[in-house]
């Protein structure tokens, strides 16, 4: 008989309590909570996407939330011009991020290293400042939106359905990452990771593999700013704001890069511990700040990369 | 459009310019040498000019305003780089980068404890409050004083670089490290230096842009992307690309602002004109930065080696 590795349970365990959020919520009526996590889950999904060039490729993108900025002003501004449908506009703000992903991707992959950080960095205020000077779209004070969108056939006008809708998203992100690192793709962006020039020595036109992954991990974050404004009714230009993409950096090495579940365990725990310190004190960023920098010199892995080391350390011992 | 208007905002942009400057060399030189890039870079700048404006509403006199923010916040910085910076040298770029957020996040909030959310105002020296006339034209003496600090900066900064003992084991460090420890030279108290200067030259910009900007909680972020603009466009870890990184950043980014909404409106429909011009206005630098990047990726001028 397989034994379960530790990892296999505690992932199980994460992903069986978030699907069980609403129900708890209710059983102890506090309905703040269904609200609450589903930032969380919509914040995970945004980090899986960023996990995937961050973690894998070992391209660190300081400028994500400029996707997430993308797909919640897709909703703003369509649904300003009347157009509720949410299929059109998932599809729009697929579009507009496609298109922005691969010109600024193709641009900012031409460097690497600290250029890159700094590059993207610098594109999402770019974004950030061009959402401020859209003044008929509200400009500095962002943008209201009347009503969530309208998917036809299931309706997200609860905030339970909302929550299931992007618990089922997250999942199949998941699902989708876990299978791609392991395909034949996955493992030439990994590879890239480690030495690149071999892997270009060996053939493969590195360019490209790793603007398809910025492109997906693009993506990823504007379904997750699609539901970020269905979530809030609201689209701002601070979702795009550098402080956005450095927490979605933070929940991803906090729950451990490079792993397909990680992510989500870093963004229940900063966000729940976020929750916590402002519940003591208004000045809560002055323990996150050290907390912060505690995390990166002390738990490299992360809590759920540790985990992983854990059962790899414990097959090697079993073999 | 006048032309003493656009020679007013070309001084404008040359401030702007000498200001990131300041900012620009203490970063780049950072990252030349340790390979450390300090997002905390604004923040030891925020701070200056919190020191300097305190000092300044306490004493009255900006000399001993200048006197006290630029020690502190150099001594500051070399507290910070001793406590946590020093471990993550060897670190990769995203640790660097996390750390220093968090870095961040705590002086946002340590200056929102110490001196409240609302901004601090700080006076213009009295010596300085004047204006100067420039040929027929009108311009505060204070900014011309910012330029002037700016350039004797730059030509100190030359002077040390190229021509003293510690700029040449500076520039020695920073393509060959391992080889100057081997020498015997203590690298550990050169980094220590060279990040206690940079943390200066940031006191420094604090303390000159106090009078013009308004000192409050996060006042370095937005310089700092602007500095970060700078040394990718001039070419990381080169003093000269700075300088001139930094005055072609301030000058497209002033006489953008001021002139191409105006500009647009002679060939666009005056309502889209109107939309389009500060938007495009605001992302001018960022095009230029990509620009840059696509046809040059090392900068425009980047470190010379050999």
């Amino acid at each position: 008989m397989r034994r379960l590795r530790t990892r296999t349970v505690v992932a199980g365990v994460l992903l069986g309590l978030l699907a069980l959020v609403p129900p708890i919520a209710a059983a102890i009526g506090e309905p703040y909570y269904v609200t609450l996590f589903t930032r969380i889950v919509i914040l995970a999904v945004a980090a899986v996407g960023l996990n995937l060039i961050l973690g894998y490729g070992g391209l660190v993108s300081f400028g994500h939330a400029m996707y997430i900025g993308i797909g919640a002003y897709s909703v703003g501004i369509l649904s300003y011009y009347g157009i509720g449908n949410g299929w059109l506009h998932l599809a729009a703000a697929l579009g507009v991020g496609a298109v922005v992903a691969v010109v600024i991707g193709i641009i900012c992959l031409r460097t690497s290293g600290m250029a890159f950080i700094m590059i993207t960095l610098a594109f999402a205020q770019m974004a950030y400042f061009f959402a401020i000077s859209l003044k008929q779209f509200g400009g500095d004070d962002g943008l209201t939106i009347a009503a969530r969108s309208d998917f036809g056939l299931f309706s997200l006008r609860s905030n339970v359905a909302l929550y299931y809708f992007a618990f089922f998203l997250l999942a199949a992100c998941l699902a989708a990452c876990g299978k791609l690192v392991h395909s034949r793709f996955g493992m030439v962006l990994r590879g890239g990771r480690s030495n690149e020039r071999r892997m270009a020595a060996l053939g493969f036109p590195m360019l490209r593999y790793k603007l398809t992954a910025y492109v997906i991990s693009a993506l990823v974050c504007v379904v997750s700013g699609v539901l970020l404004a269905n979530l809030t009714k609201f689209a701002a230009p601070s979702y795009m704001a550098w402080q956005a993409s450095g927490d979605l950096i933070v929940m991803i090495v906090l729950g451990g890069m490079g792993t397909v579940v990680g992510p989500v365990a870093g963004a229940v725990a900063l966000i729940v511990f976020e929750e916590i310190l402002s519940g003591f004190t208004t000045h809560w960023m002055i323990v996150l700040g050290p907390a912060i920098v505690l995390i990166v010199l002390t738990a490299k892995k992360g809590i759920y990369g540790y985990l992983v080391e854990r059962d790899e350390r414990k097959a090697g011992e079993a073999a | 459009m006048s032309l003493s208007l656009f020679l007013i905002q070309a001084l404008n942009g040359l401030q702007l310019g000498i200001l990131l400057f300041l900012l620009a060399a203490g970063l780049t030189l950072v990252f030349g040498i340790m390979n450390f890039v300090n997002l905390a870079h604004g923040s030891l700048y925020m701070m200056g000019a919190y020191f300097a404006a305190a000092m300044f509403g306490a004493t009255g006199s900006f000399v001993l305003a200048g006197l006290v923010a630029v020690p502190a916040t150099m001594l500051l910085g070399v507290v910070v780089e001793r406590i946590a910076l020093i471990r993550l040298y060897r670190r990769d770029h995203l640790d660097q980068v996390l750390a220093t957020f968090g870095l961040i996040l705590f002086f946002n909030e340590l200056v929102r404890i110490i001196w409240g959310p609302a901004s601090v105002y700080m006076n213009t020296p009295a010596a300085l409050s004047d204006t100067v006339d420039l040929f027929g034209l009108r311009y505060p003496s204070y900014r011309f004083a910012i330029i002037g600090v700016g350039l004797a900066v730059g030509i100190g900064l030359y002077v040390l670089i190229h021509r003293t003992r510690i700029g040449m084991l500076i520039r020695a460090g920073a393509t060959h490290p391992e080889i100057v420890a081997a020498l015997g030279v203590n690298v550990r108290a050169l980094n220590t230096l060279v990040f206690g200067l940079g943390a200066g030259l940031a006191g420094l910009a604090g303390l000159m842009a106090g009078p013009i900007v308004s000192v409050q909680p996060g006042m370095g972020e937005p310089i700092l992307i602007l500095t970060l603009v700078v040394i990718v466009t001039g070419g990381i870890g080169s003093i000269r690309g700075a300088f001139y990184g930094a005055l072609i950043v301030g000058i497209v980014d002033t006489i953008g602002r001021a002139f191409l909404p105006t500009l647009l409106r002679e060939f666009l429909e005056r309502s889209l004109a109107q939309a389009a011009g500060p938007a495009i206005a605001s992302m001018l630098i960022y095009i230029l930065m990509a620009v840059v990047l696509a046809i040059r990726p090392q900068g425009l001028f980047p470190v010379r080696h050999g």
